[in-house]
């Protein structure tokens, strides 16, 4: 069978269990709806979070980031799942015994302030979007490469699949869609991970095969390291961020993680206190399988890019002699060309080949001389740099890292399928938590608990799935005609989340004193901080951005950890210069350390 | 604060609970210890002195960084769940 027929089948199959998953466990209240019923196994939790937590940036960019940053990316890697230690030991299990709906749930009622909870209803629905608008555009990106539609049209595909389950199933619908998305992510990102490291190094385990020995008698990361600086690149394993730069992108990566709303959501929907515990560890294990795997697709994809672009004496090979996979990904536009000294071989090294932000610019469907795609951009006077025998001319896309992997390793077609649903997957599963999320709030916190607290649970649905299509379309107008902003603000979502809930949360569990006053003092200048130094620095001044100009050299994507530091510290100031909280809200806290009462759950 | 009267009155559940929690908190620090000196001590502060051992193919410092903290933070998280399932049963706070 072609690729064309298999990916339709592959994606097509993988929609119909999705929709077919919504069917059988479509909500009837709201409890159903918001929370599945509170009876979800701890396993199966884990799963679904896992899903819910990798996202298309997860699934598709991180092997390319790690790729190309080398040791500055383990930020990410460490950021991203360290946090869940913070979330198994320190929030999840007494937001479980507190055993509301949502995050503005707690803050509302743990701080006694309709304020409190507003400006958290705030929060959620602007770290939602920020982060729901990647995915729509990466369900786009994935249907455009491998289904050969429009990414509109793929956009809109996506848009339609996340509305019936989202919509009909609520948490319970998308709880087990994504038990069903994490299997489908976690094959179609290991079979092709697997077949790369053994193809290299001989070993099975992607994990293991990263400290594997060559035929040369060196270790991949030592070849790589050779590889690069005769590049003149700086050695992969060898960091150019400032330690302390490090320490806060990590820190405002974990704390964020330990604070986004639609992960914190999924530890409501398990029956205990006790449950929640192992649903984090669960969770994080499943989520493990592919960050452990990464740091090998990500090293051995680029010392095979370097081996397949300059060849074996490392001079270059001949644009006519490239795989076919080079010239499929130059036709979706992610890699460009540039015969900088007109030899017509292809040569990568570091460097700008293209002008501007060095992406090239293609002129149409034009062909220069050699075949390849003409651009308008080219940058003529690339010269080599720091000793790399020539100078670069090629640009590469981070993206193409996983998904050009099966080709470059000549796999078979089925396994290239896998990887297209994998991708949607991995996206689907990530926009449909935020779109709850966003739903939830909107129906919960502003009109049950705030606007319109008379209303009946029968329209208290109807709002909750109503919120969720209005969610769904302004999420695939995001997808459609995607704001430059996107890329810019991704730091926001973990920022703010670091900056706002982490420390409202923590307090309100572990310090009793902390009142209405001082939560709300430490939310918005954390909130206030945070937000308009990232402002600052992406929009207002990005020619200022860098380390020179810096607070402390922390850069944007760190600053959130400054923000919940200032967070700490104006709540603990502002709390002891006024009364404390009232005696039944103290009551609410001694209760919430005691695992026993959480409630019960449904059966599933 | 009406510690007394909460003592005076079901004195037994209030210094129980206390306790509790009090030795969940001494769990939770000795854990986050772990945590603190695998990922930002060895992964980021320490990186450049342990990247001079070599660990199966790979500089220490920057196996820790990729891989190796990802191994210990999910293994911290099962040792948690663990040790927590026995305080609650020790409390008799289980459910």
């Amino acid at each position: 069978m072609d690729l064309q027929m298999l990916t339709y089948l592959f994606v097509g199959g993988s929609f119909a269990l999705y929709i077919g998953i919504a069917i059988w466990s479509r909500a009837g209240s709201t409890k159903e709806f918001y929370v599945a019923g509170g009876g979800v196994h701890p396993l199966a939790n884990g799963a679904a979070t896992a899903a819910d937590w990798m996202s298309a940036a997860s699934f598709i960019s991180l092997a390319g980031i790690i790729s190309f940053m080398g040791s500055d990316g383990t930020g990410y890697l460490m950021g991203w799942t360290g946090g869940y230690v913070l979330l198994a030991m320190l929030l999840a299990p007494y937001l479980r015994k507190f055993g509301k709906f949502t995050v503005p749930d707690f803050v509302g009622d743990r701080y006694y302030s309709s304020a409190a909870r507003l400006v958290a209803v705030i929060c959620v629905i602007f770290i939602s979007f920020t982060y729901v608008a990647g995915q729509m555009r990466g369900v786009g990106i994935v249907f455009s490469r491998f289904l050969e539609v429009d990414v509109n049209t793929g956009v809109v595909i996506g848009m339609a699949v996340v509305f019936f389950y989202a919509v009909l199933g609520g948490m319970k619908g998308i709880t087990y869609t994504q038990v069903a998305q994490y299997c489908v992510l976690i094959f179609a990102f290991t079979v092709p991970a697997v077949f790369l490291t053994y193809q290299i190094t001989g070993h099975v385990l992607p994990q293991t095969g990263l400290g594997a020995t060559l035929d040369s008698g060196q270790s991949v990361l030592a070849t790589l390291d050779g590889l690069v600086t005769d590049l003149g690149f700086k050695e992969y394993t060898a960091g150019n961020k400032s330690t302390i730069d490090m320490f806060f992108i990590t820190a405002a990566l974990m704390c964020g993680t330990a604070g986004l709303p639609h992960v914190i959501v999924r530890f409501f929907t398990v029956p205990k206190v006790k449950d929640a515990r192992t649903s984090a560890g669960w969770a994080l294990l499943f989520i493990a399988i592919l960050y452990t795997a990464v740091p090998a697709v990500a090293a051995m994809g680029r010392v095979n890019l370097i081996n397949t672009v300059n060849g074996a004496d490392g001079s270059g090979t001949a644009y006519t002699e490239m795989p076919s996979w080079f010239k499929n990904w130059e036709n979706s536009g992610l890699i460009g060309w540039n015969d900088v000294n007109g030899d017509g071989k292809v040569q990568y090294a570091n460097g700008k080949a293209f002008t501007g932000n060095g992406k090239p610019a293609f002129d149409g469907d034009k062909r220069g001389p050699n075949g390849e795609r003409a651009v308008t951009n080219a940058n003529t006077d690339a010269k080599p740099v720091a000793g790399a025998p020539f100078a670069n001319e090629v640009y590469v896309d981070r993206d193409i890292m996983v998904l050009a992997n099966p080709e470059i390793a000549n796999l078979p077609n089925w396994v290239i399928a896998l990887v297209a649903a994998g991708g949607v997957a991995a996206a689907l599963s990530t926009a449909a938590g935020l779109l709850l999320v966003i739903s939830t709030a909107v129906s919960h916190d502003l009109l049950k608990k705030t606007f319109a607290p008379n209303i009946s649970e029968k329209q208290e649905l109807l709002a909750a799935r109503g919120a969720a299509v209005v969610a769904i379309t302004i999420a695939g107008l995001f997808g459609i005609y995607p704001p430059g902003f996107v890329a810019q603000v991704v730091a926001f979502a973990f920022g703010l989340a670091a900056a706002s809930f982490f420390p409202v949360i923590l307090m309100g569990i572990f310090y009793k004193r902390m009142n209405k006053e001082g939560a709300i003092a430490g939310m918005s200048v954390g909130l206030a901080f945070t937000f308009s130094y990232i402002v600052y620095f992406k929009f207002i001044a990005p020619g200022d951005n860098n380390a020179a100009h810096w607070i402390l050299g922390v850069s944007p994507e760190g600053i959130g950890t400054l923000g919940m530091i200032l967070n700490f510290v104006v709540s603990f100031v502002v709390s002891s210069m006024t009364p404390p909280p009232p005696e039944e809200i103290q009551h609410i806290v001694e209760d919430i350390r005691v695992p026993r009462g959480a409630g019960t759950a449904h059966a599933h | 604060m009406s510690a007394e009267n909460a003592v005076s009155s079901n004195g037994g559940a209030q210094t129980r609970a206390q306790e509790y929690w009090k030795a969940n908190i001494r769990i939770i620090l000795s854990f986050m210890v772990v945590w603190f000196v695998v990922s930002y001590g060895c992964g980021i502060l320490f990186i450049d002195a342990l990247n001079q051992i070599p660990f199966f193919g790979f500089k220490l410092g920057f196996w820790f960084a990729q891989q190796g903290s990802i191994f210990v933070f999910v293994g911290l998280i099962v040792a948690y769940a663990i040790r927590m399932n026995k305080l609650d049963e020790e409390f008799d706070v289980h459910e």
